[in-house]
């Protein structure tokens, strides 16, 4: 146990050594995996923003009927009733031209802009929630209710909130696809890497083999060096990722405050980050242990 | 008189290089614990080659090789650093590495078998003490003469306290007065119990030792 303990401290002294022996390959290596794995990280970052963004909008779907202009209340009367009864309407809540305009009022911004109309644009409207958040049946209902008499549109709001479920899960589809090929990536850039070390330690390995040294002793260290690599190179694109959302941060508080919401990027959250360093480390030892495992018995003394 | 078991046995052993030439051909015999054995021959007449089996470094193409009574034929790879871990071996080529100085290297063997490091420090400088390089332990291998570098594989070579040394051509580039100091050195190695065996075609060293000589003449033996 001791003896184990000793032989890793001193692969996890070399692994280090070897990285500072050549410290501008080191850099342009860690260099290369951080920028790449940027690119998936931070598209991976933004969908998560997305996602809490369109997890905190309401999902179920809204039928809004805005009514032609010039109907008396018993007309309204009437639409209601017929709104209600049909099936898989849940709840009809009447908005007025009046309150929708003193709602508008309301909203940051708009209190010029409506104070210099001359009159009041706005239609009178039926806001219709369904009773389940099946698609078709707001595809059915909407056709329904373009129907009835006095109405003069008809609009499903929750439209693209589900269009944007989907997007996101596009989304999710293809970070995926870029982080398994970006993946790919990461492993031949550590395969070659440790190539070009096997090659320049061709003595030391050479040397250790004629003095007793077993496989796993000549091994160790390049799994160190490897994995330090990939971790580092996770640590840099984790680095880069949250560069990039500060300077985005600043755009985006300015138009947030803007519209009077905090529409600021979270960065990863810790977990998420540590699971990067750790995806990244072991991809790389990965791509050592191949690399490894073809180019070390090439090694052999004479 | 009692047959004590030899620590190398060489039966009927030949080898044959890749491209078909063959550098030793029917070599027999037997070199008991503690001896001293000379192998000579002229140049290409396997000397190398004789003691690149006994450690494991070429396989025999035919024949047998026992080391410590393994046979090295049946010799799973795995087991050959463990096999090696019990030779001193000083090489023609030297296999120095010059990118560390002259105490890392004597620590490799040591570092390779997981020695403590107060325990190793200890025997390296020993080690170094005993071929006269303790003044020496900071410089690197390229800062030493010939024959301190010389002197330096011997440290390397003995700091594990192997049972058996092995030498190719120890003295080569080395002026008589210096081969002497060398060879004075591998003799008290001997006397302390340590097989040693020495590759070399330096006829004056082995008309002053006479010890034992394995003679081989194109890769087989001559006497
Ligand atoms: N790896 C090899 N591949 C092919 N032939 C080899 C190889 N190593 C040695 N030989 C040949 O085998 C023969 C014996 O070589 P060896 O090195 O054992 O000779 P030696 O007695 O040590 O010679 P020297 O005194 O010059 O060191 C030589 O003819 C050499 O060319
Ligand atoms: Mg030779």
């Amino acid at each position: 146990m001791k003896t184990w303990t000793r032989h890793h401290l001193l692969s996890l002294r070399q692994g280090v050594a070897r990285l500072f022996a050549a410290p501008l390959a080191t850099l342009a290596n860690i260099g290369v995996i951080g920028i790449v794995l940027a690119l998936p990280l931070g598209a991976y970052g933004l969908l998560v923003n997305l996602q809490a963004f369109s997890g905190s909008l309401p999902t179920e779907p809204q039928i809004s009927i805005f009514l032609a202009p010039g109907k008396g209340t018993s007309d309204h009367a009437a639409l209601e009733n017929r709104l209600k009864s049909a099936s898989g309407v849940k709840t009809v809540r009447y908005v007025s031209r009046e309150s929708a305009l003193a709602g508008l009022k309301r909203s940051p911004g708009m209190a010029e802009v409506i104070a210099s109309l001359r009159d009041n644009p706005l239609p009178d409207a039926f806001v219709v929630t369904l009773a389940d958040g099946d698609a078709d049946a707001a595809d059915r209902l909407e056709h329904e209710f373009r129907t009835l008499p006095g109405v003069a549109h008809v609009q499903v709001d929750s439209a693209w909130v589900r269009r944007l479920d989907t997007l996101l899960r596009l989304g999710r589809t293809a970070v995926l696809l870029l982080c398994t090929l970006l993946g790919f990536s990461l492993v031949a850039v550590t395969f070659n890497t440790i190539r070009l070390q096997v090659l320049t330690q061709r003595e030391e390995i050479e040397v250790s083999k004629l003095i007793g040294a077993t496989d796993a002793f000549i091994r160790r260290p390049f799994f160190y060096f490897g994995s330090l690599l990939g971790a580092c190179g996770g640590i840099t694109a984790l680095g880069v990722v949250f560069l990039g959302f500060r300077l985005l941060n600043r755009d985006l508080g300015q138009l947030g405050a803007l519209y009077g919401v905090d529409a600021s990027l979270r960065f990863l959250p810790l977990a998420d980050s540590m699971a990067v360093v750790i995806f990244t480390a072991t991809l790389s030892w990965l791509g050592t242990y191949i690399s490894v495992s073809r180019h070390l018995h090439s090694v052999e003394p004479r | 008189m009692t047959t004590v078991e030899p620590v190398i046995s060489f039966n009927d052993v030949s080898k044959r290089y890749p491209g078909g030439y063959e550098a030793l051909a029917g070599v027999t015999f037997d070199v008991a614990p503690g001896e001293f054995v000379w192998i000579t021959g002229h140049s290409g007449a396997g000397k190398s080659t004789l003691l690149k089996l006994v450690a494991a470094i070429e396989r025999a193409s035919g024949g047998t090789v026992l080391v410590n009574g393994q046979n090295l034929s049946a010799l799973k790879s795995r087991a050959i650093p463990y096999l090696r871990r019990n030779l001193g071996l000083i090489f023609q080529d030297q296999k120095l590495l010059y990118d560390r100085n002259v105490f890392d290297n004597v620590m490799l063997p040591l570092a390779v078998t997981g020695h403590p490091y107060r325990d190793a420090a200890r025997r390296a400088r020993a080690a170094l003490d005993k071929v006269g390089l303790l003044e020496r332990e900071r410089a690197l291998p390229i800062a030493l003469s010939g024959g301190e570098q010389q002197r330096l594989c011997i440290a390397r070579a003995i700091v594990n306290r192997p049972g058996i040394l092995l030498a190719d051509e120890p003295t080569a580039s080395l002026d008589a007065e210096y081969a002497e100091t060398i060879m004075t050195m591998f003799r008290s190695f001997n006397q302390v119990g340590v097989t040693v065996l020495i590759a070399t075609h330096d006829q004056a060293l082995i008309e002053r030792w006479r010890p034992r000589v394995v003679a081989l003449a194109r890769g087989r033996l001559a006497t």
